[in-house]
């Protein structure tokens, strides 16, 4: 008698792990070569793992849900002749890799610690966290309806703890699970099977069709830089500390504004539309810049034309008044076309990074990410800074990576250094 | 060539492929049932169906004849009784038309399309099926193979002349005056003990140490009472080796050595063989497990779209049990979520004693690791059985002993197989002895022997 391990195969594709989706035996069951033992998937396709031997199953090395590193044991069989498990390759419990997002396992082994070279290990069982519901190779028991009623409601009967006598699965421990398994992933309830159907039209459609046609035909190349904005946000507070009652307060869009004008015209490729069909990029001297907008019915792009005239505070007012108007439904198309760069910006949920969308046919878009205090090391030590990340998007069609480098950088600059804004030469 | 497409194409029409099409057809499949002789297959043609007609014909005739022979302890006598075999062949076979007449009124019914003919597979899609000398090909999203089995014929005793099937031994046009049955499984069994009551002198051949060898011996021991009474000779461990050189017998052999048996018909009922291989199967990238088509818990075959059901997949090769899977096809394909989970198949063997079976034996228990506890009621205990004038057998009971859930029920006694349904019940509702225990059974019935064998496993059995 020896101990065979199935492990998972390579399944190609350069993939190195797979997650574990079905399972067709049990600890105790016999299996014959070529029997089907479980299913993994990859990005890429499901993948049927078979027996290469015939045996009792003893171990198995993970539930449904868990993800499956190639190579590592997923199952284990007492077979009649040696086992393979000499010459194990890998055979250490690192060979699951837990899913994303769970809570740590209250056990203190370093399971957790991906331990970049494999250890070999005796062939210890993996830590359990749960009693079985049932010992090994038993099989849940339940009335037909019960059974019937599970597998149409998608639910495992071997999941499910029974409580009658013989730990017979009642409908009502069916029941009990199915509105666990609510309670934990919709918060309550029963499972809430209701599907809406609501007709993508009108401005929802517009958008959806413009979103896939930006990003299908244009290539984007993001650029994450962050921004310490302490400089800016003392001028700003000291600003609308001087503001009188009836002046809008600044936010940092103004200052954004004012940056990008300046900019663009050291890189006026960037203040440009690509017209492919014609074969055409247009280079414009205003600075029309577009405000990406959330207005009920979805996302809007109002236009603050010819920002390059503008000032701090008339551009405060306007980038107030296009918004609004967006928001009233009272925008003319004037005020909803013809933007030369857009800036997206969502204040409070901006995130620390995006990956903003053309508004087509411009070429570049400054999307915005939240302020936030963070430690940042000047030298000697580290000192408290406002910091805000910006997230700009380009058709690299036609803007090159270094390009686009440039003009993040010099808004860098010109935001950690607000007075170079209004600095005229 | 005209060509017909469908949805589902079902190629047999016993037990399992019609029950299959019935049940598309109230789904709304469109499906298209491909057989080549009559619907109902083995169990309505040549096999469960006529073989209960010709067996009760039998014991009636038998019960005539014992008084006849008078000392009869319920005070009945009759002056010679006779039968007209070629009536009683009749008779059969109208109980045989109108049932699978039957069935073909339940396929129309269901909008089933069906096809008289024989169907040769082209590929996992279709096939193509001649009717009187016009082929038809029958192009099927899904496909079900349905096409069951064949009594078993050996090598040295093809089916020829004196050497019949089961087929035959259910068509002769008179009895035989001595009949050699080979092989003491249940369809041997149960045709050599009409014969027997028919008059016929029968001899059973068996290679085995046992009449009956896949059933527990306690369960047999009765059977072979009643083989003996009735003047059935049994050779056990013996091995049939071929008809004597004057075609009149068959050679045996054994550990004593070889003898001859005087046979007008021998009857070779050694087994069936899956239909798994030819008409085209052949062809099919099918996996198989010996000659049986390799399935899962769905019925699906190793080919996307290609199902099998019934005796073709394997033991136990019972009429319900194709049926079942038969109706579990149809429901998937018509989008319901199924698989096969049933925890029994009940057996009934119609010999006289009746043996029926559903769930683990105590020996098939304790190799999966269960401690069991078991229960037992002997039917001479049973008002109702020592009433009809028959008090061998018993029913026995097999639960787990922790918990007593019922994993096994078992019965050996005359009528006996109707306890089949509150076998499978009780097994496939995961009932616990005092489940069984709990619910009053009507008296005066053979039920009553279940009620009872439940207490005596609960250590408090009332009538004994």
């Amino acid at each position: 008698m020896g101990i065979f391990a199935i492990r998972l195969p390579d399944v190609g594709e350069g993939v190195a792990e797979a997650e574990l989706v079905e399972l067709h035996v049990a600890v105790g069951d016999q299996v014959r070569e070529d029997d089907v033992l479980a299913a993994v998937m990859t990005d890429k396709a499901t993948v049927e793992i078979p027996s290469s031997v015939s045996g009792k199953v003893t171990w198995i090395g993970g539930q449904i849900g868990e993800t499956v590193a190639v190579g590592s044991d997923l199952i284990r069989l007492e077979v009649a002749g040696p086992g393979n498990m000499d010459d194990a390759p890998v055979e250490t419990d690192e060979a699951f890799v837990p899913p994303k997002q769970e809570t740590p396992s209250p056990n203190p082994e370093p399971a957790q610690e991906a331990a970049p070279t494999p250890e070999p290990s005796p062939a210890a069982p993996p830590p359990k966290q749960q009693p079985p519901l049932r010992p090994a190779g038993e099989r849940p028991l339940a009335v037909p309806s019960v059974r019937k009623r599970a597998r149409e409601e998608g639910f495992d009967l071997s999941q499910i703890k029974g409580t009658g006598g013989a730990g017979q699965i009642t409908h009502a421990d069916l029941e009990a699970f199915m509105s666990g398994v609510a309670a934990t992933s919709t918060g309550g309830g029963g499972p809430d099977l209701s599907v809406t159907e609501i007709k993508v039209a009108g401005l929802r459609r517009k958008i959806a069709e413009r979103m896939s046609a930006a990003n299908s035909q244009a290539p984007h190349i993001t650029i994450v830089e962050e921004v310490d904005v302490s400089t800016l946000e003392e001028l700003r507070a000291q600003l609308n500390r001087e503001a009188t009652d009836k002046e809008a307060k600044l936010t940092v869009l103004p200052f954004l504004m004012g940056a990008i004008v300046r900019a663009v015209r050291d890189q006026p490729a960037l203040n440009a539309n690509y017209d492919a069909e014609a074969g055409l990029i247009r280079q414009y001297g205003a600075v029309h810049i577009g405000i990406a907008t959330q207005v009920d019915a979805g996302l809007m792009v109002p236009v603050i034309r010819h920002t390059e005239t503008l000032g701090l505070r008339q551009a405060a007012r306007e980038l107030s008044r296009v918004a609004q108007a967006a928001r009233d439904g009272t925008a003319t198309r004037e005020e909803l076309t013809g933007s030369t760069i857009t800036i997206t910006s969502l204040g409070k949920l901006g995130a620390i990074a995006t990956t903003p969308i053309l508004n087509l046919p411009e070429v570049a878009i400054i999307g915005v990410n939240r302020i936030a205090m963070r430690p940042v090391w000047n030298g000697t030590e580290f000192t408290p800074r406002q910091m805000m990340n910006l997230s700009c998007s380009f058709d690299h069609r036609v803007i090159d990576g270094w390009d686009a480098a440039v003009f993040v950088q010099r808004l860098k600059t010109l935001l950690e250094t607000p007075a170079m804004i209004f600095i005229e030469g | 060539m005209e060509e017909l497409r469908c949805k589902l194409l079902i190629l047999g029409a016993g037990p399992g492929g019609y029950v299959c099409a019935i049940r598309a057809g109230q789904l709304g499949i469109d499906t298209v049932l491909v057989e080549s002789e009559n619907h109902g297959g083995t169990c309505l043609n040549v096999g469960c169906i006529p073989s209960k007609a010709m067996i009760h014909a039998a014991e009636k005739f038998h019960e005539l004849t014992s008084a006849a022979v008078g000392g009869d302890p319920l005070g009945l006598s009759a002056t010679a009784a006779a039968i007209d075999f070629s009536k009683t062949q009749t008779w059969k076979n109208g109980v045989v038309t109108r049932l699978t007449k039957g069935v073909t009124g339940l396929l129309k019914k269901a909008g089933v399309r069906t096809l008289l003919g024989r169907a040769q597979f082209l590929d996992g899609k279709g096939v193509e099926v001649t009717v009187d000398g016009t082929t038809t090909r029958v192009r099927a999203e899904h496909m079900v193979i349905a096409t069951g089995a064949r009594p078993t014929e050996l090598s040295m005793l093809p089916f020829d002349g004196p050497v019949i099937s089961s087929t035959e031994a259910l068509a002769l046009d008179q009895v035989p005056g001595r009949l050699v049955v080979i092989g003491a499984g249940y369809i041997g069994l149960e045709l050599g003990m009409a014969y027997a009551k028919l008059g016929s002198h029968v001899t059973v051949v068996e290679a085995a140490d046992q009449i009956l060898p896949a059933y527990h011996k306690d369960l047999v021991a009765p059977v072979a009472k009643r083989m003996q009474a009735l003047g059935i000779e049994t050779r056990l461990s013996c091995k049939a080796q071929g008809l004597t050189a004057d075609g009149a017998g068959l050679t045996v052999e054994d550990a004593s050595g070889t003898a001859e048996i005087q046979a007008d018909k021998i009857l070779v009922a050694v087994g069936r063989t899956p239909i798994s291989r030819e008409a085209g199967l052949e062809r099919l990238a099918l996996d198989y497990d010996g000659d049986f088509i390799r399935i899962d818990d769905t019925c699906l075959t190793s080919m996307r779209g290609v199902y099998a059901i019934g005796d073709v997949t394997g033991e136990p090769m019972l009429a319900h049990r194709a049926m079942a899977q038969g109706e579990m096809v149809a429901e998937i394909i018509g989008s319901h979520t199924r698989v096969w989970d049933r925890y029994c198949i009940p057996a009934v063997c119609f010999t006289d004693p009746e043996i029926v079976t559903a769930g683990l034996s105590e020996t098939e228990a304790k190799a999966q690791g269960h401690e069991i506890k078991t229960g037992r009621f002997p039917l001479l205990a049973n008002g109702q059985s020592l009433a009809h004038g028959r008090e061998d057998g018993f029913v026995r009971v097999i639960a787990r002993a922790d918990n007593g859930l019922i994993l096994g029920l078992e019965a050996v006694g005359q009528n006996i197989s109707e306890l089949s349904s509150a076998f499978a019940l009780a097994i496939e509702n995961a009932l616990r002895l005092e489940d069984v225990a709990g619910t009053i059974h009507a008296h005066p019935t053979r039920g009553e022997a279940v009620h009872e064998a439940m207490l005596d496993a609960l250590g408090h059995t009332l009538h004994i």
